[in-house]
C-alpha cells in the first residue's frame, strides 16, 4: 500500500505550498491500483514536485548513504557548489532571502526612526499605541524622503517598523517549521518504520488532523487563552502543519527500509532508531532539507494571518499585525496604502524568495532536473 | 470499493468526534472561568458576595456546568447530535443554530463559487501552460506570486485598488445597509451580489495560482510516462495524448483539493474581516472577541461538518472519474 506513494504534487493553493503538495494521496493508497509512482519525470519544477519526489530523491542522493569515503564527500560538496552557484534560481532565491535576512538582523539597528517613529518603545503593539493619536500628526503621510515608506496614522515610521517585524515575523516562521518537522519526521519514522497496527493509527490521526481547519482551530482557542509568545504561535502552527510531512516522510521511509544496506544494518545488530537516524534519514538528508525550507514559507504565512486577525502575540511588532492596524484605522479609506502595501510585499518577496530558492536547490540536489 | 467508502466514513467519524471532544475541552481545560467572565457582565459597584455566588450557581446551572465532567460530556454530545447547540449571548438570545444559519448562506455563497471556479480554471490554465511557451512564462511566476502572497495582503490590495481607489465594488459589509436581509427581496439579491463579488475575487486568487502551476507540473511530467511515448509512437494526435495527461494529472489533483479545504477556509476567514462580509467567519471572530461561547463552538463544529461532507463529496468525484475503481468495483460484484 505504501509501495505506490502516487504523485503527491496534487498542487495547491496559494498559501502553505506544504499543504497542498504532501499528499500522498490517502486516496491513492486505497484504490485498487493507485497512479504511477513518480520516477524521473524531465521538467519537475515545482515545490509541488518536491514533495512529490517521493520516490525519485533517494536515487539522487548518495551523498551521504552508508559511510561514504570522505574524500569522495569532499568532492561532492564542491560539486554541489558548483551546481548551486550556476542555478540562477539558486542564486536569486539566495539573495533575497540574504537581503531580508540581514535587515531582521541589523535592521533595528540601521531604523532610520528607533523604537518605530514615535515616543513609545517599538515593543509595544501598534494597535494599543492610541496614545500617539493625540501627540502624533495624527495624518498618515505619504513617503518621502524622510520617511521612505511614508508614517502610520500615529506618526510611525513604516520602514522603521517593518524592520523591526522581520524579526518577529522570521523567528515564528522558524519555530513553526522546527516544531512541525520535528513532529512529522518523528511520526513519519515511526509509522514507515513500524509499520502495522501503529501505522495504522497514525495514518489515523495524520487524516484526521488534516481536515482540521489551523485558522479556525486557532480562533477557538484563542478566545480562551491570549497568545503572548512567539514561541507559543510557533507551538501552535507546528502541531497544525505537521500532518504532510508525516505522509511523506512515512512513504519514503517505507521504500527505503527495503533496501539492502538498511538490511545489513539490521543484520549488524544495530537498533531501530538508530537505523532510522543514521541510515536512512541521511538518505532523504536533502528532501527533509528542501520540506524545512516549504515548512518555514507556510509558517511564516501562516503567522501572518494570525497575526492580522489578532490572535498573534500582544507584545510584539510583526508584519501581520501592521496590517492588522491598517485595516483598524481605516487605512484603506485614507487611501494610505504605504501602510499596508510594504509589509505585504516584503513577505510575499521573502517567501517567493524561499519557493523559488527550493526550485533551484531541487535542481542542484537531483541531477536528472539540472539543465543541461 | 465499498470498503473505501467503510473506510473514509470511518475516518470521518473519528475526525468528527476528534474536533467535537476538542470543542468541549478547550473551554473546559484553558485558564479562566467563562461563567466568572460572563457575568462579569451584571456585576454592579454594589453587588454583595452572596449575590454574586447566588449569580454564579445559576448560571452554572443554567449552562450545565454544575454536573461531573462525564454528564457535561454526555449532554454535549446529546445536544450535539439533536441540533441543540445553547443559544448566542451576544446575537440577542437566538438560538445558536438560526445564527449560523443566516451567516451559513453568505459564506456559502462565497466559498463554494470560488473554490470551485479556481479549481476549474486553474486546472485548464494549468494544462495550457504546460504546452505554450509564452503562457508559460507568464503563468508560473505569477503563480508563485499568488502564492507567496499572504492571505490579508492580498485581500487588503483587492479591497483597496478595486474598491477603495476604483470605486468598482463596495468595501464593508455584505450587502447596502439601507436594506434588510431579505432572500426574496429582488433589490437585497442585487445588493448581495454586488458586494459580494470582491471577497469572492480574493478567495479565488489565492487558490487559483497553486492550482495552475500544480497542473502545469503534472501534465508535464505525465507526458513523459510511458504511456505518452507510446501513444505518440503511435502516431496519435498531440491533442489526444494531451487530453490523457489532462485525466491523469486530474487524479492528484483532486485529492490535492481535499487537503486544501481548510487552508481555503483560512483565506476565507481573513477575506470576511478584511471585507465586513457577514459570514461565518467574520461571525466567529465576533463570537470569539465577545466571549459567547456557544456561538463559538456552534460555528466551529459546523465548519467541522462542511468540511467533512465536502471530503465525502470529493471522494465520490474521485471514483466518479478514476475509471480503476469503477473496474474494481464490478469486479468485487461479479
Amino acid at each position: 500500500m505504501s509501495a505506490n506513494p502516487g504523485p503527491a504534487r496534487a498542487a495547491g493553493s496559494s498559501t502553505p505550498a506544504p499543504v497542498a503538495t504532501g499528499s500522498p494521496g490517502e486516496e491513492l493508497d486505497e484504490l485498487p491500483s493507485a497512479a504511477p509512482a513518480p520516477q524521473g519525470p524531465g521538467e519537475r519544477l515545482e515545490k509541488g514536485a518536491l514533495a512529490g519526489a517521493q520516490a525519485a530523491p533517494v536515487a539522487p542522493t548518495p551523498t551521504l548513504a552508508a559511510g561514504a569515503p570522505a574524500v569522495r564527500l569532499g568532492r561532492q560538496r564542491w560539486e554541489f557548489l558548483h551546481y548551486a552557484l550556476r542555478n540562477r534560481k539558486l542564486v536569486f532565491g539566495f539573495s533575497v532571502e540574504l537581503v531580508f535576512v540581514l535587515a531582521a538582523i541589523f535592521g533595528p539597528l540601521a531604523a532610520p526612526y528607533s523604537s518605530a517613529g514615535d515616543s513609545s518603545s517599538a515593543g509595544v503593539p501598534l494597535k494599543d499605541q492610541c496614545a500617539a493619536f493625540f501627540c502624533a500628526s495624527g495624518m498618515t503621510t505619504h513617503p518621502s524622503a524622510h520617511h521612505l515608506l511614508g508614517m502610520t496614522y500615529f506618526g510611525g515610521d513604516v520602514l522603521s517598523i517593518m524592520l523591526y517585524s522581520l524579526r518577529e515575523t522570521y523567528l515564528v516562521g522558524f519555530l513553526g517549521a522546527l516544531f512541525a518537522g520535528i513532529i512529522g519526521l518523528a511520526l513519519g519514522f515511526t509509522a514507515g518504520w513500524r509499520g502495522g497496527w501503529l501505522d495504522d493509527i497514525l495514518q489515523l490521526f495524520t487524516n484526521v488532523v488534516i481536515t482540521m481547519p489551523a485558522l479556525v482551530l486557532l480562533i477557538v482557542i484563542g478566545a480562551y487563552v491570549k497568545i503572548h509568545s512567539p514561541l507559543f504561535e510557533g507551538i501552535f502552527i507546528g502541531a497544525t502543519s505537521w500532518p504532510w510531512v508525516a505522509r511523506a516522510v512515512r512513504a519514503q521511509t517505507f521504500t527505503l527500509r527495503e533496501r539492502d544496506f538498511v538490511d545489513l544494518a539490521r543484520l549488524s545488530g544495530k537498533g531501530g532508531v538508530s537505523i532510522v537516524l543514521k541510515d536512512i534519514a541521511p538518505n532523504m538528508a536533502s528532501y527533509l532539507f528542501l520540506v524545512f525550507i516549504l515548512l518555514f514559507s507556510s509558517s511564516m504565512l501562516l503567522s501572518v494571518s494570525y497575526d492580522f486577525l489578532g490572535l498573534g502575540p500582544t507584545n510584539v511588532v510583526s508584519l501581520g499585525d501592521m496590517m492588522n492596524s491598517a485595516m483598524l484605522w481605516s487605512a484603506l479609506n485614507l487611501k494610505a496604502w504605504w501602510w499596508f502595501i510594504p509589509p505585504g510585499a516584503a513577505m510575499a518577496l521573502i517567501v517567493f524568495g524561499l519557493l523559488i530558492s527550493n526550485i533551484g536547490l531541487d535542481e542542484v540536489f537531483n541531477p536528472k532536473l539540472r539543465e543541461s | 470499493m465499498r470498503r473505501y467508502f467503510a473506510r473514509k466514513i470511518g475516518i470521518y467519524i473519528v475526525a468528527f468526534w476528534f474536533a467535537g471532544t476538542v470543542d468541549f475541552l478547550v473551554p473546559r481545560l484553558m485558564p479562566g472561568d467563562p461563567v466568572q467572565s460572563y457575568l462579569s457582565n451584571f456585576i454592579g459597584a454594589n453587588t454583595t458576595v452572596t449575590q454574586y455566588r447566588a449569580m454564579y450557581s445559576a448560571f452554572a446551572k443554567a449552562f450545565g456546568l454544575n454536573v461531573p465532567l462525564w454528564d457535561q460530556y454526555w449532554h454535549f454530545w446529546d445536544g450535539v447530535l439533536h441540533g441543540h447547540m445553547g443559544i448566542s449571548i451576544s446575537q440577542s438570545s437566538l438560538p445558536v443554530t438560526s445564527v449560523i444559519r443566516g451567516a451559513a448562506i453568505y459564506s456559502l455563497i462565497l466559498l463554494v463559487p470560488a473554490i470551485v471556479l479556481a479549481y476549474v480554471l486553474g486546472n485548464r490554465i494549468g494544462a495550457m501552460a504546460a504546452r505554450r511557451k509564452v503562457l508559460d512564462n507568464t503563468v508560473l511566476p505569477i503563480g508563485y506570486l499568488f502564492q507567496a502572497s499572504p492571505y490579508p495582503w492580498l485581500a487588503l490590495a483587492v479591497a483597496f485598488y478595486l474598491g477603495a481607489v476604483a470605486h468598482w465594488f463596495p468595501i464593508g459589509s455584505g450587502y447596502a445597509q439601507n436594506l434588510l436581509p431579505s432572500w426574496t427581496n429582488w433589490h437585497f439579491i442585487v445588493s448581495v451580489m454586488y458586494h459580494w463579488f470582491l471577497p469572492f475575487l480574493t478567495v479565488f486568487l489565492v487558490s487559483f495560482g497553486g492550482w495552475a502551476i500544480g497542473m502545469r507540473s503534472l501534465v508535464i511530467y505525465e507526458l513523459e510516462t510511458d504511456y505518452a511515448r507510446y501513444l505518440r509512437a503511435l502516431g496519435a494526435s498531440q491533442r489526444l495524448v494531451r487530453r490523457y495527461a489532462y485525466r491523469n494529472a486530474a487524479l492528484p489533483q483532486l485529492s490535492g483539493l481535499a487537503i486544501q479545504l481548510g487552508t481555503v477556509i483560512g483565506g476565507n476567514v481573513v477575506a470576511e474581516v478584511v471585507f465586513q462580509y457577514p459570514g461565518l467567519g467574520h461571525l466567529i471572530l465576533q463570537a470569539a472577541d465577545s466571549q459567547d461561547y456557544f456561538l463559538l463552538m456552534g460555528i466551529f463544529l459546523f465548519i467541522i461538518i462542511g468540511v467533512l461532507v465536502a471530503n465525502f463529496v470529493i471522494d465520490i468525484a474521485y471514483v466518479m472519474i478514476d475509471p480503476r475503481t469503477r473496474l474494481a468495483m464490478q469486479g468485487a460484484q461479479a
